[in-house]
């Protein structure tokens, strides 16, 4: 069975990807879909199986690499957060894959992008199944080649290209810390499977290790190193750059890949590494910290953002911060759960927006559009539960885990956690802002999209009417189940995840140590606590509906009046444009540099061309140049030789 | 066969269809279109003939196997041939690549067929013989003889600047092998033999060993090559043919990498250690610098050629980690990086034989008209980048992961060359690839035919192939992995325990 889970979509890639140009769209359309309902349906079987009956299992699939010590195995480990993930990955790609054969139905490579869309899932499912890191790198990698090309799926656009190898190049950054950090765990180890590693942390719990001419706490250092990585992959503050950008790529592939699954492939990895991080309290402290900032920062770029797909995008940045927050403190389950409930109101959002791209023709500024409400109604209720879910609107899922999270954070003795709790908090009422000024600047309103007076023909699609019109039905039905997910996720898994029968759900898959209380403390902090959330949801609707209904002139007199906040806040905090400095700029100079004052100027100025122009000065009078320098050549070997043979014959008479 | 062995089978072979091929008469036309299809069926008949080696190969066992040995020179010193597991995948590789360079060249060769397939012959016979020889002098001689055919072949059949590039060839490598070349006769004045694998066992005194370690060192450095004796690399691609570059890529390079393995490390075990930060530090000033100069590159063969250079510095750190891991992991770089870049070079070839350009600045947008041409030229990319899944990771990942073991700042710096690569790599191929095809010159470009595709595909399946189950290779570098550790620790061992006594 999860050979079938991981292995329909590389089939499906296969076939779509090699074949597609015979089979047509259609047929690639239906057997890449297909093949992921197929595993969709299937993970919830080993789901039930596993997180309520005792199906944890492994499954070993074939040898991969094996040198000394070093034994890797293609196996999936399948737990219970294994088994989360699993629905969680299948689920909303078998719907994103519904989805996109409506809203890629004019696209001329739909059996590319179909394609690219089962890629990223299998090696998404490989990430999350690994039974070892270096498989989990594979996936890891994969996501990242999948990432980059669904980023660059409109080739012809200098702006996907750019943001397709940024997002590469940024991962890579992180992928360099979870390189090392898998290679001290080999070194501490002499293992890098799971089950090699994790029965035997506690002996490493004084351990240490010298690293660039410092003595480490090792666990501390390698937990600190593999988050190097997820801070890569879940664009985490100071490598959060890539993902903004990556909403190039087509809104289908924002929904699935930089929302709902990989982006949270972070994530998974600390819950993964949860027995390791237990006994480094130093990089938990970390991850709490830098889990607060994320929240805090991308909320705060998030306000001011005009492009619809950039304002989720942030969004999901500040919720990835969340996780990582509820991770630090030690509340893992927590952490997984808002992964979980977030990936269904952020798909649901996603798919949203790009419903409201496809009614626009297109169109992704906010500014452009308004009273989209009447035309269309079933999109703006859906992406009412949705927002409703991401601001933490009583009973949806969002308010259960992103809650849960607060709680956490403000129970925790964690340092940062204090941090973190307010950071958090603060980030709830920029949340519930910045999501209400989406909606109201979208739906309602006065329209200010063509034919309402603010023409904007560059971004016309040839339709001579711009009335927006509703979905295709293949695109409302992937946002009325996410829409039921939301309601119904939070409140039919909160106990499971991490309440009562925490224990019977993860068995174990999730570690915390015996001095982490966390899971008891969060649900006994005091009332004002529990009902800030609450308190900041609705200050944050209160504002938009100032700010975007009842007083539309404001925001402009506000940006008018704090100008330097302002273009802080929408130039992101100048974060590319400081990289650009520090990074690139540096990198091509050097790299310029080296080539032509390096190898051009100092090795062969003094080397080959210094001593050669004297060569040729002398062989030029002997022979033609060409042939000089091969019989010159083969004479002096056989000189050799013959020097050799002399030596030998000399030697030889003693 | 009058007493010679498979492996004499093999270094004979392509001589017998070069000689075919100088006899060969007729029009000009018959004897062009007839080099060709001999020189393929030579290569082709050398390649199932290495298969059968390969057959007959035990590969657990770390001795020299296929062994043989012909009176020659003198009477110590012989043809003496033979293969372990260190020189088996090598002979292999080789093989296999060569009836690739002949097709490659099928229709961009038009001056000289005769004499092109003449010398690739002889080359595949030196190239063999370098990694079969195991006698010191018969390695000297492969070693040293396998230029001539290079030169000519840069010189000859090469792009415009080709006596610059042929000339600073010769200057580097003369240097190297002419030390190379005392050392031989200081080891004979020592041992009193030149059979390699008597070599092995004997024991050179420490300082001689630095001196002789050096003089290699000297050699192989620059075939690796080493920074900052690698100038003469790019050059010597660009204007090489492709089948030159594919040849000089796949093969030459890791004649460098093999002699370390082969020489260095088992026969000067002491120097080896006390050199192995020298190594280290040009090994990391290789991967970031020469990474840092592909990047800025505007030639597309230039920018492969620096990331071969870049690719190399993590074989000379692994070889030198003497850990299992940083071993196998280099000679599995090699390998692979025989198979990838060998790929990339194919991969220019078909569209400079199309454009008759090497500027990334005159391509783009290539996959409008080429999307076969992308797919291939995107795997072996991301093969070059190191992704899992593909050859280039598992030499990278096992070699950084020996150099952690032996020295945490190398394996930072060195690790910072995935970045690196990534930059690079895929700012080339999105430059020449994607991107909107505008270029006029380039609106009727034809997609791969079917010749083409014979081969970039088998070596597409094997990149993959081997990125998934690499075991085929890295089994075979276990059991000499294995044996030359054990060798060397031993040396060491004694080496300090003489040191402790002296105190």
């Amino acid at each position: 069975m999860y050979h079938a889970i991981v292995f329909l979509p590389l089939a499906g890639f296969l076939i779509a990807g090699l074949a597609g140009r015979f089979i047509g769209a259609r047929a690639s359309e239906v057997i890449t879909t297909s093949g992921l309902f197929v595993s969709c349906a299937l993970s919830w079987i080993a789901f039930f199986d596993v997180a309520f009956g005792d199906g944890a299992t492994r499954v070993t699939v074939a040898n991969w690499i094996i040198s000394g010590d070093l034994a890797v195995d293609w196996a999936f480990r399948i737990d219970t957060l294994t088994a989360v993930m699993l629905i969680v990955v299948t689920t909303v790609s078998s719907l994103v894959h519904l989805y996109s054969i409506g809203y890629m139905h004019e696209d001329p490579s739909r059996p590319r992008f179909f394609a690219y869309l089962s890629l990223f899932t299998f090696a998404m499912l490989m990430l999350v199944t690994a039974d070892n890191l270096v498989q989990m790198f594979f996936g890891w990698e994969g996501v990242g080649l999948a990432s980059y090309l669904l980023i660059g799926f409109w080739y012809e656009k200098p702006s996907a290209n750019a943001a397709a190898i940024k997002a590469f190049v940024v991962n890579r950054v992180g992928d360099f810390g979870f390189l090392l950090g898998i290679f001290l765990l080999f070194v501490l180890f002499g293992a890098v499977t799971f089950d090699g590693i994790f029965p035997r942390v506690a002996e490493f719990n004084e351990a240490t290790f010298r690293f660039l001419g410092h003595e480490w706490h090792a666990l501390t250092l390698a937990c600190l190193l593999l988050f190097m990585g997820a801070m890569g992959k879940s664009a985490q503050f100071l490598l959060h750059t890539w993902l903004p950008d990556a909403m190039e790529g087509p809104t289908p592939v924002s929904a699935l890949i930089h929302a709902a699954t990989m982006v949270t492939a972070g994530v998974f990895m600390v819950a993964r590494m949860s027995p390791v991080f237990e006994y480094a309290p130093t990089a938990l402290s970390v991850v709490t910290v830098i889990g607060g900032i994320t929240a805090f920062f991308a909320a705060t770029v998030g306000l001011v953002q005009n492009d619809i797909k950039r304002v989720i995008a942030y969004s999901t940045c500040s919720q990835l911060g969340y996780m990582f927050v509820a991770l630090g403190v030690g509340a893992y389950g927590a952490g997984v759960f808002h992964l979980f409930t977030h990936a269904f109101f952020k798909a649901l959002l996603f798919l949203g927006a790009g419903s409201v791209i496809h009614a626009m023709h297109h169109e992704q500024d906010m500014r452009h559009m308004g009273g989209l409400r009447k035309h269309i109604p079933f999109t703006a209720a859906m992406m009412t539960i949705g927002t409703l879910a991401l601001t933490g609107f009583p009973f949806t899922a969002g308010y259960f885990s992103k809650d849960a999270i607060i709680e956490a954070a403000y129970a925790s003795h964690t340092p940062g956690a204090n941090f973190a709790f307010i950071a958090t908090v603060i980030a709830a009422l920029f949340t519930s802002f910045y999501s209400w000024r989406l909606y109201f600047l979208t739906f309602e309103g006065k329209p200010r999209w063509a034919g309402h007076g603010h023409g904007h023909d560059d971004h016309g699609h040839g339709h001579g009417d711009h009335t927006p019109h509703e979905s295709p039905l293949v695109m409302l039905i992937p946002l009325a189940v996410l829409a039921i997910g939301v309601v119904v996720a939070g409140f039919a898994f909160k106990e499971a995840f991490i309440g009562h029968d925490y224990d019977n759900f993860w068995k174990g898959a999730l570690f915390t140590g015996a001095n982490n209380h966390i899971l008891h403390e969060m649900h006994e902090v005091p009332g004002w606590v529990v009902a800030s959330p609450f308190v900041m949801m609705v200050l944050g609707f209160l504002i938009a509906l100032w700010f975007y209904v009842l007083n539309p002139r404001m925001p402009a007199a506000l940006a008018a009046q704090q100008p330097l906040l302002y273009r802080f806040l929408l130039n992101k905090w100048y974060f590319d444009e400081l990289y650009d400095f520090l990074f690139v700029r540096p990198a091509m100079w050097l790299g310029r540099v080296f080539w032509k004052k390096g190898d051009g100027w100092l090795i062969d100025g003094f080397g080959p061309d210094g001593v050669s122009a004297r060569v040729v000065d002398v062989t030029n009078r002997v022979v033609r140049l060409q042939t000089g320098y091969v019989f010159h050549y083969a004479f002096a070997m056989l000189v050799g030789v013959a020097a050799l043979v002399t030596w030998y014959l000399i030697g030889g008479t003693h | 066969m009058f007493g010679l062995g498979l492996l004499s089978g093999l270094l004979i072979l392509p001589l017998v269809g070069a000689a075919i091929i100088l006899v060969v008469r007729g029009s000009e036309e018959a004897v062009r279109s007839n080099a060709r299809s001999v020189a393929l069926v030579t290569t082709l008949a050398t390649f199932v003939l290495s298969l059968v080696a390969w057959g007959r190969f035990d590969t657990a066992s770390a001795a020299f196997q296929l062994t043989e040995d012909h009176s020659w020179l003198t009477d110590s010193i012989r043809f003496r041939l033979g293969v372990d597991g260190f020189s088996m995948p090598f002979v292999l590789l080789t093989t296999f690549l060569m009836p690739f360079c002949i097709l490659a060249s099928w229709t961009s060769i038009e001056k000289r067929v005769k004499e092109y397939m003449v010398a690739f012959l002889v080359l595949e016979t030196t190239m063999i013989g370098v990694f079969v020889a195991q006698d010191l002098v018969l390695f000297y001689l492969f070693f040293e003889a396998g230029l001539i055919p290079m030169f000519l072949i840069i010189g000859i059949w090469g792009g415009k600047r080709r006596i610059y590039a042929s000339f600073k060839f010769f200057l580097y490598t003369l240097l190297g092998s002419v030390l190379m070349l005392i050392a031989i006769m200081a080891m004979y004045w020592d041992a009193g033999t030149t059979d390699i694998a008597a070599l092995l066992k004997h024991q050179f005194a420490p300082a001689m060993q630095t001196w002789l370690w050096l003089a290699f060192f000297a050699s192989f450095a620059v075939k690796m090559p080493m920074w900052p004796v690698h100038t003469w690399l790019p050059d010597a691609h660009v204007e090489a043919p492709t089948a030159g570059s594919v040849i000089l890529a796949g093969i030459l390079l890791k004649m460098g990498g093999y002699g370390f393995i082969r020489f260095s490390i088992p026969m000067f075990p002491e120097a080896s250690a006390y050199f192995a930060p020298l190594v280290f530090a040009l090994s990391v000033v290789a991967i970031i610098y020469t990474s840092l100069v592909a990047l800025m590159q505007e030639d597309i063969k230039k920018l492969i050629a620096y990331s071969s250079v870049a690719h190399m510095g993590f074989v000379t750190m692994g070889i030198f980690t003497m850990t299992t891991q940083g071993i196998q992991g280099a000679m599995f770089q090699m390998v692979s990086h025989g198979l990838v870049s060998g790929a990339l070079f194919l991969c220019v070839g078909v569209i400079y034989d199309r454009m008759h350009t090497r500027e990334i600045a005159a391509y783009g947008g290539l996959v409008e008209r080429m999307p076969r041409y992308a797919v291939l030229f995107m795997v072996f990319t991301m093969a070059n980048v190191g992704l899992p899944g593909t050859s280039g990771f598992i030499g990278e990942f096992l070699s950084l992961a020996g150099a952690f073991q032996a020295n945490t700042w190398v394996a930072v710096f060195a690790t910072s060359g995935v970045i690196f690569s990534a930059a690079y790599a895929l700012w080339l191929y999105r430059r020449v690839v994607f991107g909107k095809l505008e270029k006029e010159n380039l609106k009727t470009i034809p997609d791969l035919n079917a010749r083409e595709m014979v081969v970039l595909v088998p070596l597409m399946l094997l990149v993959i192939w081997y990125g998934v189950q690499p075991g085929a290779i890295l089994d075979v570098f276990a059991a000499p992995t294995a044996e030359l550790l054990k060798s060397t620790q031993a040396a060491l061992a004694t080496a300090k325990s003489v040191a402790l006594t002296l105190h």
